[in-house]
C-alpha cells in the first residue's frame, strides 16, 4: 500500500475502543463508564426511548470525556448519514455542560447499545429520543464540575456556576476551567436525573439557534471525510460478490477458472446463502477476492455461474400489478371501520373512485454498501457505514458463531442511508470473507449494479380509494382499500398483509371527519426483500390519500385547500386508538395525540407563505397536500409549469412544517430540502420493475433520480415555532410523503391530467397544457 | 507492470495489474484518496470527478493508460480542513454538505468551469452539475455555494 497520507492508515489503524482508551490515559477524566437501562420487562407500556431495544442511557461516564487541556470529547452514538446527528446531539450536551463548542471534538461510538442506549439510527428519531437524555447527560458532566469547583474553594456549591467552558465563584469571582476540575470530577458520584437543574430554554447557547455548523463539514470539502467505503489497512483485500438474480435464487454449479486468470484475483469463493425469509443474512453468491476492487470486478464478470432461481422467478411488475389490482377491487381484512359505508355509499348523491399505483423504488444512497472486517486472535473488527450498529454486531456474531463481545462494530460516515443501511447483510459478507481468508482484511463494496438490483426495495401498492358525496360535494362515506407486500415478509413466514406500524403511516390514520370510513388491507405476497425506505408507507398512502382529496374537491367545484380543511373539520386532539392505530410512531398516544389543529395550522401557514391562489400564467399551476408522519404535521404546496411538449418544470416548494420545537433549525431545513427533491424523484422519474424475478434496473442511467435540471429551483421551509415544553416530532422522513401528491395536483391544475400512477416520467407527453376546469 | 502517477503534485510508484483499470481504482485502492468516490463506476454520478491536467474527468471510467504523464489533481490538492480553497470554503459557509457523498465531484466539476468561466451565470452553474448526483438533494445551496465562491473570487 503506498498512502498518499501517512496519518490515513493511523486513523483506520486505530479501532475505537483503543482510542477511548488512548484518550484517558493522557489525562482524561471523565472515563467510559456501563450503565443500563433494562427495556426487557415492560408492565406499564413503554413508550418512545423506552420501547426501544437497550432504551438510553444518560450517564456522562458513557459520553463525555474532558482533558487536562480542557478538550472536551462527546460521544455521537448515532450514525451520521447526512441528517446532521453528529452535530446536533453532541451540541445538545455541550449546552446543557455549558461548553464552549470551539473546544468541543466528538467520538463515534462503536456498536454497543449496553453502553450508549438504543443506536437504530431509523424512524426519524435519534433526536426525538435523545434530546431529554443528552441534556441530563450534559447537565449531570455540568453539576460534576460544579461540585468540584467548590470543593476545591472550599465553598458552598451553590455559590458557583459554570460558565462557558469554566467554573466561577460569584462572591469572589474566581475562575477555574474545566480541564483543571476535570479530574477531580470523574471521582466524584453522577447525580441523579430527577435530581439535576436543566437549563430554562432562554439560557440555551446553541439549541433552538441553528448556528452551529456541521463538525464534519471542512473534513468532508477536503477529501476527509471518512465513509464505509473507504476503509483501507494494511495487506487487505477487496471483493465483490456475484448474488443470485432472483430472491431466494442459489448457486447452481460455478466455473472459477477464467476468473482466477484475471491479474490480481486472489481467491473465488462461495457465500452459502440463506433462503427466505433472509432477514439481514446473505444473500449468498459467489465472491470473488482480489488486491483491488477494479480486478475483483473483472474477476466476477469472468465467473461462469449457473443460478437455480426458486420459486420467485414467476415475479413480473406487469402481471403483479394486475394481481394487486384486483385484490384492491375486492373486500379484504378491514382495518378500520366506524359507521356504515355500503348503505351511505348507496345513498349518496355522487360515488367517485379511483386507483393509484406507487411501484418499488431503491434507496440508493450515494454510497453502496460497503465494509471491511479483520479476523485477529478470535476478535472479528468491522469498519463500515450501518444505520444499526448493533444489530451489525449481533447479526456478524451470530453468523460467526462468536460471541458478542467479541466483534466490534466501527461506525464511519454514511454517504446516505435512506433505510438500506438499517441492514446489515454487506457486512455479513465482509465477515465471512475475512474468516474464509483466515482473519486478514477484506473489504465487500457493493458496486452500484449490486446496490440497484440486489437490494431491499421500498413495497409497491395499489390503493383504491371509493367515496361517497352529498348533494354539497361532501363526503359521507369513504372507503379506502391499501394493498402491498409487507416488510415484516424479511423476518419471518410472509403474512401478507400490512403490519401495525406500516398500517399507521397514514393508511388508518385518516384525520377526517367522515362519519362512514372503512379501511382495508387485502393480501399481498412479497417476492422479493422489502425493506425501509425513507418515509416508507406514508409514500404510498399520503400519494393516494391527498391526491384523492384533490379529485374529490374537483368533483366537488371547490378549493383543494378550503376542501381539505374541511374535511379535517375543527381541531381537535384524537387518540390515534380510536382511528384503529395502535402504533403511533411507538410513541405514547397522550402525550402524541393526532393535533387536527396542528394539521390545519401547517395548512393555513403554507398556503398564506405560498400564496395559494395567486394567479399563474398559462401552464402552471399550484397543488397542496399536507400528511401528518413520525408525529411530525408537515404541509407543501409545489407550483409547476407544464409546457406544451408537456416538460415539467417546479419553480417553487413552499413546505409548513411542525414537528415541535427545533433542536438545529438549519438541520431541519436541510432535511426538508432534501425531502422536496426525494420527493420530486419518487414522483418523477423512480422505478424499480421485476421480469422473470429479475430486477430490470441496473444503474443510475436506468434507475432515475432527480438531477439538478429537474429540482425545484426554489425551496421556502417555513418551521412553526414551538415551546421546548411540546414533545418533539421526528424531522428526516416527513418531508417526503406530502410532495409527490402535491406535486400531482400541481399539475392537474395547470394542465387538467389527474396522474394516478407513479412515476410521472413520460406521462405528460402527450398532454401538453390547458388549464384546469378547477383547480 | 510499474506505473507512476502525479497527483497532486507528488510521484506515486504504483505497481498495476491493468493498464485499462480505470484511474479511480488506483487513486482510493492504490493511494488510499478519498477525495474521489465511487458512485456509479458507469460515468453517471460525477462523484469520482478529478481534474487530468486540469479537466474535469469522471475518473471511474478514465482508464490509467489515458493519464500518461498528465497531472492529476483531486479535491485534497485543492485545500485542507485547516485551510480550504475558496470553493470549498464556500461549501461550509453555504452548509451545502448533508452527507457529503457528492461534494467531491461537485467541487471538482465546479472548479474546472469556475477555471474557465469565472463569473458563470445560474444557468451555466446548473448546466455544468447537470451529469452529477445528489441523493441528499442539497442541490439549491450547492448552485449557492458555487455562486458564493465565484463571488469572493
Ligand atoms: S463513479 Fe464515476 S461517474 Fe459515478
Ligand atoms: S450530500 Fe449526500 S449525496 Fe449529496
Amino acid at each position: 500500500m503506498n498512502s498518499m497520507d501517512d496519518s490515513d492508515v493511523q486513523v483506520i489503524n486505530v479501532s475505537r475502543r483503543a482510542f477511548l482508551g488512548a484518550i484517558s490515559a493522557v489525562g482524561l477524566v471523565l472515563v467510559v463508564g456501563c450503565s443500563r437501562r433494562d427495556t426487557a420487562s415492560a408492565d406499564p407500556p413503554k413508550y418512545g426511548a423506552d420501547s426501544m431495544p437497550h432504551g438510553w442511557v444518560d450517564n456522562p461516564l458513557a459520553f463525555v470525556a474532558i482533558a487536562a487541556d480542557g478538550t472536551v470529547t462527546v460521544v455521537c452514538h448515532r450514525s451520521e448519514m447526512g441528517q446532521g446527528v453528529r452535530t446536533s446531539l453532541p451540541m445538545v450536551v455541550a449546552d446543557e455542560l455549558e461548553a464552549d463548542w470551539r473546544r468541543v471534538q466528538v467520538q463515534q461510538a462503536p456498536g454497543d447499545e449496553q453502553r450508549f442506549g438504543n443506536q437504530d439510527t431509523d424512524g426519524s428519531r435519534s433526536v426525538r429520543h435523545f434530546f431529554a437524555p443528552m441534556r441530563r447527560c450534559g447537565a449531570a458532566a455540568r453539576t460534576m464540575l460544579e461540585q468540584a469547583a467548590a470543593a476545591h474553594w472550599g465553598v458552598p456549591s451553590g455559590e458557583v456556576t459554570a460558565v462557558n467552558h469554566e467554573v466561577v465563584h460569584g462572591p469572589t469571582n474566581r475562575r477555574i476551567g474545566y480541564g483543571e476540575l476535570a479530574v477531580a470530577a470523574s471521582h466524584l458520584k453522577v447525580p441523579a436525573g430527577d435530581t439535576l437543574r436543566l437549563k430554562a430554554p432562554s439560557q440555551f447557547r446553541y439549541i433552538g439557534k441553528g448556528e452551529v455548523r456541521l463538525v464534519d463539514g471542512p473534513d468532508i470539502v477536503a477529501g476527509r471525510g471518512m465513509y464505509g467505503i473507504d476503509t483501507v489497512l494494511d495487506d487487505m483485500l477487496f471483493a465483490v460478490v456475484a448474488r443470485p438474480p432472483v430472491y431466494g435464487g442459489k448457486v447452481g454449479s460455478y466455473d472459477a477458472a477464467a476468473a482466477l486468470k484475471v491479474p490480481g484475483v486472489v481467491k473465488v469463493v462461495e457465500i452459502p446463502g440463506t433462503p427466505p425469509p433472509s432477514e439481514f443474512q446473505p444473500l449468498g453468491g459467489v465472491a470473488v477476492i482480489a488486491r483491488n476492487t477494479w480486478a475483483a470486478i473483472q474477476g466476477r464478470q469472468a465467473l461462469k455461474i449457473t443460478w437455480q432461481d426458486g420459486p420467485n422467478v414467476v415475479y413480473d411488475s406487469k402481471a403483479y400489478r394486475a394481481t394487486l389490482e384486483q385484490a384492491a377491487r375486492t373486500p379484504g381484512e378491514v382495518v378500520r371501520n366506524q359507521g356504515d359505508v355500503p348503505a351511505a355509499m348507496a345513498r349518496a348523491a355522487r360515488r367517485i373512485e379511483a386507483e393509484y399505483y406507487i411501484p418499488h423504488m431503491a434507496q440508493t444512497p450515494m454510497e453502496p454498501p460497503a465494509a471491511t472486517a479483520r479476523i485477529v486472535d478470535g476478535l472479528c473488527v468491522i469498519w463500515t457505514a450501518t444505520q444499526a450498529p448493533q444489530a451489525t454486531r449481533d447479526r456478524v456474531s451470530k453468523r460467526l458463531a462468536m460471541p458478542s463481545e467479541n466483534v466490534t462494530v466501527n461506525v464511519t460516515l454514511l454517504g446516505g442511508g435512506f433505510g438500506r443501511k438499517s441492514k446489515p447483510d454487506y457486512v455479513v459478507e465482509a465477515a465471512l470473507l475475512s474468516r474464509e481468508m483466515k482473519g486478514v482484511p477484506v473489504k465487500v463494496t457493493w458496486t452500484r449494479e449490486d446496490d440497484v438490483q440486489h437490494g431491499y426495495y421500498h413495497t409497491v401498492s395499489v390503493e383504491h380509494l371509493e367515496a361517497g358525496l352529498d348533494a354539497a360535494g361532501k363526503p359521507v362515506a369513504w372507503l379506502h382499500r391499501s394493498v402491498a407486500p409487507s416488510i415484516r415478509s424479511i423476518f419471518g413466514p410472509d403474512p401478507r398483509h400490512e403490519a401495525p406500524f406500516e398500517r399507521g403511516m397514514g393508511l388508518v390514520n385518516v384525520p377526517f371527519g367522515i362519519a362512514n370510513l372503512r379501511v382495508e388491507n387485502p393480501a399481498a405476497e412479497a417476492h422479493t426483500r422489502i425493506g425501509w425506505y425513507r418515509s416508507v408507507s406514508n409514500i404510498p398512502h399520503a400519494f393516494a390519500i391527498q391526491s384523492f382529496v384533490a379529485e374529490l374537491a374537483a368533483a366537488a367545484g371547490r378549493d383543494p385547500k378550503d376542501y381539505l380543511l374541511e374535511l379535517i373539520g375543527p381541531a381537535q386532539r384524537v387518540d390515534p386508538r380510536t382511528m384503529g392505530d395502535s402504533w403511533n410512531y411507538t410513541e405514547s398516544p397522550e402525550r402524541y395525540p393526532f393535533d387536527t389543529g396542528r394539521l390545519r395550522r401547517v395548512i393555513e401557514t403554507v398556503s398564506r407563505e405560498a400564496g395559494w391562489g395567486r394567479k399563474l400564467p398559462p401552464g402552471q399551476g399550484l397543488g397542496i397536500a399536507a400528511h401528518y408522519s413520525f408525529v411530525t404535521y408537515v404541509a407543501a404546496v409545489v407550483q409547476v409549469a407544464v409546457s406544451g411538449k408537456g416538460e415539467l418544470t417546479i419553480p417553487r416548494i413552499d413546505v409548513a412544517l411542525d414537528c415541535g420545537p427545533q433542536v438545529n433549525p438549519e438541520r431541519v431545513r436541510t432535511q426538508i430540502e432534501g425531502a422536496c427533491v426525494m420527493g420530486v424523484s419518487n414522483a418523477l422519474a423512480s422505478e424499480i420493475t421485476f421480469k422473470a424475478g429479475r430486477v430490470e434496473q441496473s444503474n443510475f442511467n436506468d434507475y432515475q433520480v432527480a438531477r439538478i435540471d429537474a429540482a425545484p429551483r426554489e425551496i421556502r421551509v417555513h418551521l412553526i415555532a414551538s415551546d421546548f415544553d411540546v414533545p418533539l416530532g421526528g424531522v428526516g422522513e416527513p418531508g417526503v410523503p406530502p410532495i409527490a401528491p402535491a406535486l400531482c395536483n400541481a399539475i392537474f391544475a395547470a394542465t387538467g391530467k389527474r396522474i394516478r400512477q407513479l412515476p410521472i416520467r413520460d406521462q405528460l407527453a402527450a398532454h401538453g397544457s390547458q388549464p384546469a376546469a378547477n383547480g | 507492470m510499474k506505473v507512476t502517477l502525479t497527483v497532486n503534485g507528488r510521484a506515486a510508484d504504483l505497481d498495476v495489474d491493468d493498464p485499462d483499470m480505470p484511474l479511480l481504482y488506483a487513486l482510493r485502492d492504490g493511494l488510499a484518496l478519498r477525495g474521489p468516490r465511487f458512485g456509479c463506476g458507469l460515468a453517471q454520478c460525477g462523484a469520482c470527478t478529478v481534474h487530468v491536467d486540469g479537466k474535469a474527468v469522471r475518473s471511474c471510467v478514465y482508464p490509467l493508460r489515458s493519464v500518461g504523464k498528465g497531472k492529476v489533481t483531486t479535491l485534497e490538492g485543492l485545500g485542507t480542513s485547516a485551510h480550504p480553497h475558496p470553493l470549498q470554503q464556500a461549501f461550509i459557509d453555504e452548509q451545502a454538505v448533508q452527507c457529503g457523498y457528492c461534494i467531491n465531484g461537485m467541487i471538482m466539476q465546479a472548479k474546472a468551469l469556475l477555471d474557465s468561466t469565472p463569473h458563470p451565470t445560474e444557468g451555466e452553474i446548473k448546466d455544468a452539475l447537470a451529469r452529477n448526483l445528489c441523493r441528499c438533494g442539497t442541490h439549491l445551496r450547492i448552485v449557492r455555494a458555487v455562486k458564493r465562491a465565484a463571488r469572493v473570487a
